[in-house]
This record gives structure tokens, C-alpha cells and sequence, in this order.
């Protein structure tokens, strides 16, 4: 199928939207756009990080699973206790592949679950005394863990417990850093409020009280911190390779295998460089604010947003990070010109839709054009204007955005568009596949990766590759009805 | 009256940063901004207008400021 215009995608908007009650539909219609890179503000076109209507299926995630999943679950030597009923933590456990180096359960703690597990008596007596005894258990138990954090779940809030208080005595009594996050997750539309609490937690609790302290580090005129890589399947580790190799000195790395440590210093750091800007501007612009850190937002996908990302960063520093950066492009090249050459020819004209979260549906534009594909498609789970007016410059005109799309909806825009491959989460990957359209669950690189820098650009290509060419997808359809396809072609030439 | 974060754009034009609105506008232009005044009347990209409280010496950018809807 060719690519639509601008008016047929509106029409196919408008169809979809058709069965909705008149309500829903007017409220839909304003999260359903084409895209048209003239327009400077989002806000012109689509509307973001409102509500979902009830009874549509979304996708998306509660505050809890934005701050304990995203923002605090990566940092790797500190315990953080889902505070609350059992099964937030559990069901969430090492879900999202954050990779990190360490013993776990000796000094790290990323995949284990820690839980208050609340009980009846604990919602009618309050949960607090309980609380206390389970970071005295941890202190016992896990000697060596460098800090907690008490990620609330739903019940914190509606019983008014102070995790406040515990969390001031318990740092007293065992002069370790304890952070009470209030990320009850009925807070908010999306995860995107969790991000924000996270951020907000992180600043009150670790990163200005750490500024006020003497610290042993030596600072160097190319510190840098890389904000907003959670490592997943090891994605933290390709970045900070390339910024190494370009004579840069990664001081943090928030949060993918990072340690509160890391975090502590980072407001030494000259640069902050962003690469999930939804879930951690918030903290960046804190520290320039307070510190005066510059930050810039990079693009780690794909050959050629790499090399632009590369060039960005060695803006703002001196000839010798200038000449590393081009020497690392150069060093790479032969490298990944061959991975382009490979799949190439393999994917050429391919057609992609994305629904994902966070930085993923513009991020990763630019890798699959490398690989001569196309985004004909893209929208997020919880994302803001200032996400779209992002996403506005990268996307081709008259291509569809969707914000928060609902099952349906989806659904309904994947038939009529008929792309050859869907990026989206786990929730959507079995329906899809079931209807016959390849597809990679895009959250965690579908159990793959990592996906971010040259390395990972080269795992990139050859999953997109094994996917949309799996010989599979040609026995998709059942023998017998291949066979009456033919006998009715050849009663007709009869 | 929100709590309004302002930032430089790399090419020189102020950023209006309210967390909470969930607004990112450029400043398009400033009642004063002079070496002495700093403040008043602000057009944003989008045509809406606050206020800042004018102020002497002009703030230190990046920072955090009260401002007023108008």
C-alpha cells in the first residue's frame, strides 16, 4: 500500500472515530492527528497527558510504576521497598531488564523484591510501625546496601501514613540515606506524574543535601553525567563507551546501573546529556537552575543521529572532545556502513508504526530511516506537548500521531494502514501477531538488545531483519483457504 | 500565579517552562528589559500574556519566577 495523503488520513481518522458514542469521539478526536511539519506547536494539533476515558483499553501505567520502575528501580545499591500490598512489587519485578554489575543481594539489589506486604490490620492501624521494622530487618538482612528508598503504593495515601517521619528517624538511627517517595499510584493521568515525584523525591532527598557536603571527587573539565539511561539490555553501557572513547568522563549514570553515589555527584558534572527527556527533564532543570549545568538532550539510535548527538555534545567542550568525537564517528564507520549494507536491501521501503513510552517513538526514527525504512506511524503512552513538538520535526507529513490510542483504535489503524512491522509493548504484541503483522515489543527490546549506540545499532538492524522476513509470516494463512484461493483461479481460467 | 521556569534557548530566545501546565512557550517579548528593569508584561508563542513583577537588577537566567496570568 502506498503512502496516504494528508486527506486520507484525516478520513481515516474520522472513520475510526465513527463508532465511538458522540462524546468519547469528541474527546478522541482531539488526541488523533497527520502530521504536518509546518506547525511549530504540538498543541495546534493534538492534545496530550490527559485522562484516559474510562471504559477504553489503554496502555498505560500508574505513578507507582513511574517512579519505582523507572526512576529508582535502576539505581542499583540502594533497597527500595514497594511499600504496600504484595503485588505492585511482585508483578513488577525485574520486568524491564535493567542490566547492572554486582552480586545481587549482597550489594546490589535491582532484581529482588522488597516488599511491607500489607495485611487488613495494617490498612485499619496504619502501616508506618511496620515500616520501621522492616528497615531495621533490611539493615540486618542487607548490611551493605547503600541507601532505601519507600516507593508508596496506593494504600500509603488513602490511610494518611507518614513515611515522612519513619523515613527522617530510620536515616537518623542508621545514618543512611532513606527517601520517602509519595508515588501512590492514583496520582495522576500516566506514569508521567511518577517520573516527576521521582525527580522531585531525588532532589529534596539525595542530590541537594549531597551538594551541601564535601565530597572526595576530583572534578576534570569534561565531566559529564548521562541522564535519563536505564541500561535496559545494556544500553547505558554502549553510551558510555562512545562518550568515553571521546575523551569525556562519565561521572553518572542516572539511572541504568547507576548508584546513589553517582547520583550524589552529579551536581559537580559541567553537562548533562538527556536521553529520556520525559522522565527526567525535571531534574536537569533543577540543576541548571541551582547549579548552572547546562543540559542537552542526544539521540543515541541509528548511525546518523548518533553522529549528529556526538557533535552536539563536543559543542561544549574544547578541540581535543571536538577531535575525539569525530575520531569515534571514524572509528565506527567501517563498522556500521556494513550493517547497513547487510539489511539494507533487506528492509528497503519497509513501513513502521510505533506506540511506545517515553523517548522511543522520535528516538528511534532516525535508526529505522538509517535501515531505508519508514515511521508512518507513531504516538505515546503518557507523553506531553513538548514531546510532540519534538516529535512534530521528526515524523514525514501526513504520517499518523495518536496519542494514548486505545485498543481500538490501534487495531482499527494498523488494518487500514498495513504497515510491516509495529514497534509496541507486550499488551499489544500478541493481537498483532495473531493478525499477521510482524511485530517487536519495543519497551524492553522484545527480551534483545541493547539497542543504543553503534553497537547497538548493529543488534537493531538484524532483530528488525529476523523479524519482518521471518519466513513465518508466510504460513500465516491456512493451506486449505490458500488452496481455494487457487482452485477458484483456476475454475476461473477454466 | 505559577511558578514559572525560565531558561536560554540556544539561539538566545527566553524558554517558559511551567511543570505543572505542562506549557513550554518561547518569550516573544518583554515589557523591560534593560540593563536597570526587568519584567512586566510578557508575550508568549502562543499569545498568552503574563506578568513578572519588574525587578532591578535583571535576574540571573536560569531561574524560577512568580508570574501572573493576564
Amino acid at each position: 500500500m502506498s503512502a496516504l495523503t494528508k486527506e486520507e488520513t484525516e478520513a481515516l481518522i474520522q472513520e475510526v472515530l465513527e463508532v465511538y458514542p458522540e462524546k468519547a469521539k469528541k474527546d478522541r478526536a482531539k488526541h488523533l492527528a497527520v502530521n504536518d511539519q509546518s506547525l511549530e506547536k504540538s498543541n495546534k494539533c493534538i492534545t496530550s497527558n490527559r485522562k484516559s476515558l474510562p471504559g477504553v483499553m489503554t496502555i498505560r501505567g500508574c505513578a507507582y510504576a513511574g517512579s519505582k520502575g523507572v526512576v529508582w528501580g535502576p539505581i542499583k545499591d540502594m533497597i527500595h521497598i514497594s511499600h504496600g500490598p504484595v503485588g505492585c512489587g511482585q508483578y513488577s519485578r525485574a520486568g524491564r531488564r535493567n542490566y547492572y554489575v554486582g552480586t545481587t543481594g549482597i550489594n546490589t539489589f535491582g532484581t529482588m523484591n522488597f516488599t511491607s506486604d500489607f495485611q487488613e490490620k495494617d490498612i485499619v492501624f496504619g502501616g508506618d510501625k511496620k515500616l520501621a521494622k522492616l528497615i531495621d530487618e533490611i539493615e540486618v538482612l542487607f548490611p551493605l546496601n547503600k541507601g532505601i528508598s519507600i516507593q508508596s503504593e496506593c494504600p500509603i495515601g488513602l490511610i494518611g501514613d507518614d513515611i515522612e517521619a519513619v523515613a527522617k528517624q530510620k536515616k537518623k538511627e542508621h545514618g543512611k540515606t532513606v527517601v520517602p517517595v509519595r508515588c501512590e499510584g492514583f496520582r495522576g493521568v500516566s506514569q508521567s506524574l511518577g517520573h516527576h515525584i521521582a525527580n522531585d523525591a531525588v532532589r529534596d532527598w539525595v542530590l541537594d543535601p549531597a551538594a551541601e557536603k564535601e565530597t572526595a571527587y576530583e572534578a576534570s573539565p569534561y565531566d559529564v553525567a548521562v541522564i535519563g539511561d536505564y541500561n535496559i539490555g545494556g544500553d547505558a553501557w554502549a553510551s558510555r563507551t562512545l562518550l568515553e572513547d571521546m575523551g569525556l568522563n562519565v561521572v553518572a549514570q542516572w539511572s541504568g546501573d547507576g548508584t546513589i553515589a553517582e547520583i550524589e555527584n552529579t551536581s559537580k558534572v559541567k553537562l548533562n546529556l538527556i536521553h529520556c527527556y520525559r522522565s527526567m527533564n525535571y531534574i536537569s532543570r533543577h540543576m541548571e537552575e541551582k547549579y548552572g549545568i547546562p543540559w542537552i538532550e542526544y539521540n543515541f539510535f541509528g548511525p546518523t543521529k548518533i553522529a549528529e548527538s556526538l557533535r552536539a555534545i563536543a559543542a561544549h567542550f574544547d578541540d581535543k572532545i571536538k577531535e575525539g568525537a569525530e575520531r569515534v564517528i571514524e572509528k565506527y564507520k567501517a563498522e556500521y556502513d556494513e550493517v547497513i549494507a547487510k539489511y539494507k536491501p533487506r528492509l528497503q521501503g519497509k513501513r513502521v508504526m510505533l506506540y511506545v513510552g517515553g523517548l522511543r517513538p522520535r528516538h528511534v526514527i532516525g535508526a529505522y530511516e538509517d535501515l531505508g525504512m519508514e515511521v508512518v506511524g507513531t504516538g505515546y503512552e503518557f507523553g506531553h506537548n513538548d514531546d510532540y513538538d519534538r516529535t512534530i520535526k521528526e515524523m514525514g507529513n501526513a504520517t499518523l500521531l495518536y496519542d494514548d490510542v486505545t485498543g481500538y483504535e490501534f487495531e482499527e489503524f494498523v488494518k487500514k494502514v498495513q504497515p510491516d512491522l509495529i514497534g509496541s509493548g507486550i499488551k499489544e504484541k500478541y493481537i498483532f501477531q495473531k493478525m499477521g503483522v510482524p511485530f517487536r515489543q519495543m519497551h524492553s527490546w522484545d527480551y534483545s538488545g541493547l539497542y543504543h549506540g553503534y553497537d547497538g545499532f548493529a543488534i537493531f538492524a538484524r532483530d528488525m531483519d529476523m523479524t519482518i522476513n521471518n519466513p513465518c509470516w508466510k504460513s500465516i494463512k491456512a493451506p486449505w483457504k490458500q488452496e481455494v484461493a487457487n482452485d477458484v483461479a483456476v475454475a476461473a481460467s477454466a | 500565579m505559577p511558578s514559572v521556569m525560565l531558561r536560554k534557548r540556544d539561539d538566545g530566545k527566553l524558554l517558559f517552562y511551567v511543570a505543572k501546565k505542562d506549557l513550554e512557550e518561547t518569550v516573544e517579548s518583554i515589557e523591560f528589559d534593560t540593563e536597570e528593569k526587568w519584567g512586566g508584561e510578557v508575550v508568549l508563542g502562543d499569545d498568552s500574556r503574563y506578568y513578572f513583577e519588574p525587578m532591578s537588577p535583571p535576574p540571573v537566567i536560569p531561574i524560577t519566577l512568580r508570574a501572573k496570568r493576564i
